[in-house]
């Protein structure tokens, strides 16, 4: 993937009132950021700004050192996509023909569909398992698979950046893992670049690269995980009591709320050691 | 793997260019089925004769070429042109009750073509597409906002009910102007309810622009009615400026729906439930949706014409009370279909 950027200066957005206030952010280049924080800290709002369907109050969302908001919007969906929050397909709507939305920016009147098109849904299906639900209506599909799907349209665009509103939420917790397994390896293995905003903090912690913690709008820390994610950060934006163990394991970091009634996991040996 | 990735496999593409091709058979076929009922019932080789080899001292290629093809032709045009509105509305409103009709836009051309009529005193046709075109914008905007005041905004739910209360407002702002003008209104009447009759090809030839800049402007935003239908976000996460994509299509929707009120009056339900069959056939890609839409709606209008003209001989029922009549119980069917 091209190298491509994308920064936040001072910026500050809303509705009718701010609900983001003065955020700077860098995104790193090919790794998986996770915006994490309480509900109504503005996460979701900061995203849609970053991905231009909000207009800034103040400061600026910089694509590749261009304001991305006064950037030709078909020109910005080249380099960046989407998926918002729970989206629904129209009634019908077979799997290979939402994929093949994906290329909507790619195509105009005259340039209808191409070889290239063809490659990109192909490719985006294979990546995400979702080949053999080609000629399945969407709306037949279960919560994950139909998430995949969604996943396939965006990657579809060929964007070197990926913006993904809680792809995550309402979906089991295994189907919650394969998923951020699948975006991980689109960052890792492919170079994009991800922007996730996560509401499980145990996934979030365990699969971003850099965890952006907000609050009230603003951003309280960012980093990677281990800097981040620690009982402090924790008590002050949620206002969560919890501990911050290490699974012996994968090494990951996870929280454990403190104030839940001692049970019968105390008298068994413990596997996991306070860091 | 073997399977690939098209937006259409090939069997699809195949099928939805044979679908569509099928659909332009029975259209000639209905178009010269609807020329050759009448008073005097002609041959259908008569019929292909007048039109193609026409002789202007056989009395039957007159009849044919004065009286009948205006009729066949404007069934044409406005049943293609309400069913793509339909269409439209239904996509980018993502609300499968959308159509000119039950959302303001057929009552607001109407009233501006009888207050133009009956107080300007206009017997020209040329301004009166223009004319419904504002009254059809006009109630569109009013019914938004309404929509949009109630709490959740402008939903699917909250546009059908405020489609419905401000056409029937409407409906009581003409009935009045109706009782406060007995004299004007008789010419009226029979446009209100929706009717073919009578309309000659100088009136065809004062719509038929706006109504091509119509059809024409829907093929061309259709990829983008697809986008749309997904949702504002996932439109403008695709590179669609959702605002102005919308606000085009609302004037090809405006446009379509006012030429054709001018013609023919408000006629109901073919916006309705000719795109909703068109969706069982063919899923939910508006780039096929839009064009057999516009074939299967003009078929469908030509098909009723004859049968308005055919049930009551001599008499002849209005057009648009026989859309209404076998366009409600379709769409009960429909929505019956649709649930299960």
């Amino acid at each position: 993937m091209a190298k491509t950027s994308l920064r936040i200066q001072q910026l500050s957005t809303g509705y009718q009132q701010m609900v983001v206030k003065n955020v700077e952010l860098d995104i790193p280049d090919g790794k998986l950021t996770a915006l994490i924080g309480p509900n109504g800290c503005g996460k979701s709002t900061l995203l849609k700004c970053m991905a231009r369907i909000l207009k800034p109050m103040g400061g600026h969302v910089l694509l590749n050192q261009q304001p991305i908001h006064s950037t030709p919007t078909k020109e910005v969906a080249k380099q960046l996509a989407l998926l918002p929050q729970g989206p629904v397909a129209p009634e019908g709507l077979i799997v290979r023909e939402l994929v093949a939305q994906g290329r909507y920016p790619h195509q105009s009147l005259l340039k209808q569909w191409s070889k290239a098109d063809e490659a990109a849904v192909q490719k985006a299906m294979q990546m995400t398992d979702t080949l053999a639900l080609a000629d399945r209506p969407v709306s037949a599909l279960s919560g994950g698979q139909r998430q995949r799907c969604w996943i396939a349209m965006v990657l579809a665009q060929d964007t070197p950046i990926i913006l993904l509103d809680e792809p995550t939420t309402f979906l089991d917790m295994r189907v919650q893992v394969d998923l951020l397994n699948l975006l991980i390896s689109l960052a890792h293995e492919h170079g994009r670049t991800l922007v996730v905003v996560l509401h499980e903090l145990n996934l979030a912690a365990a699969f971003a690269d850099h965890l952006v913690l907000m609050k009230d709008g603003e951003l309280q820390a960012q980093g990677c995980p281990e800097d981040v994610f620690t009982s402090d950060n924790l008590k002050s934006v949620f206002n969560l009591d919890a501990n911050i163990i290490r699974d012996p394991h994968s090494q990951r970091l996870m929280c454990v709320p403190t104030n839940m009634p001692a049970g019968a996991a105390v008298q068994n040996a413990p596997l996991a050691q306070a860091v | 793997m073997t399977s690939t990735a098209q937006p259409h496999s090939a069997s699809k593409l195949a099928y939805s260019s044979l679908g569509l091709l099928i659909g332009l058979a029975v259209l000639i076929v209905f178009f010269v089925w609807h020329i050759s009922v009448g008073a005097k019932s002609l041959e259908f080789s008569t019929v292909l004769q007048a039109l193609f080899q026409y002789d202007d001292s056989q009395f039957s290629h007159m009849i044919v070429r004065e009286l009948r093809m205006p009729r066949a032709l404007i069934a044409l045009v406005v049943g293609a042109s309400l069913s793509v509105a339909g269409a439209l509305m239904q996509g980018v409103t993502r609300n499968p009750l959308a159509d000119p009709g039950l959302l303001g836009l057929m009552s607001g051309a109407a009233l501006a073509a009888v207050l133009a009529v009956t107080y300007i005193g206009m017997h020209t046709m040329a301004w009166l597409p223009l004319i419904a075109a504002m009254g059809a914008l006009l109630s569109a905007l009013l019914v938004w906002l309404v929509a949009s005041a109630a709490p959740g905004g402008a939903t699917p739910l909250s546009l059908t009910l405020s489609g419905a209360a401000i056409s029937g407002f409407i409906g009581a702002i003409i009935s009045i102007i109706h009782l406060l003008n007995q004299d004007t209104f008789e010419s009226l009447r029979g446009w209100l309810v929706g009717s073919l009759s009578g309309r000659d090809l100088q009136e065809l030839y004062w719509s038929l622009p706006w109504m091509i800049v119509g059809l024409v402007g829907a093929v061309v935003l259709a990829p983008s009615v697809t986008a749309l239908a997904m949702g504002d976000e996932s439109a403008a996460g695709l590179g669609i400026n959702v605002v102005k994509r919308k606000a085009q299509l609302l004037i090809c929707v405006v446009i379509l729906t006012a030429s054709s009120v001018a013609l023919a009056g408000p006629l109901g339900f073919i916006g309705l439930v000719i795109p909703h069959v068109v969706r069982m056939f063919m899923g939910s890609d508006y780039r096929w949706i839009v064009p057999y839409s516009a074939i299967f709606g003009a078929a469908y209008l030509l098909g009723i014409d004859v049968l308005a003209r055919l049930l009551m001989r001599p008499q002849e029922i209005a057009t648009g009370l026989l859309t209404a009549i076998v366009g409600a119980p379709l769409l009960i069917y429909l929505v019956r279909v649709r649930i299960k």
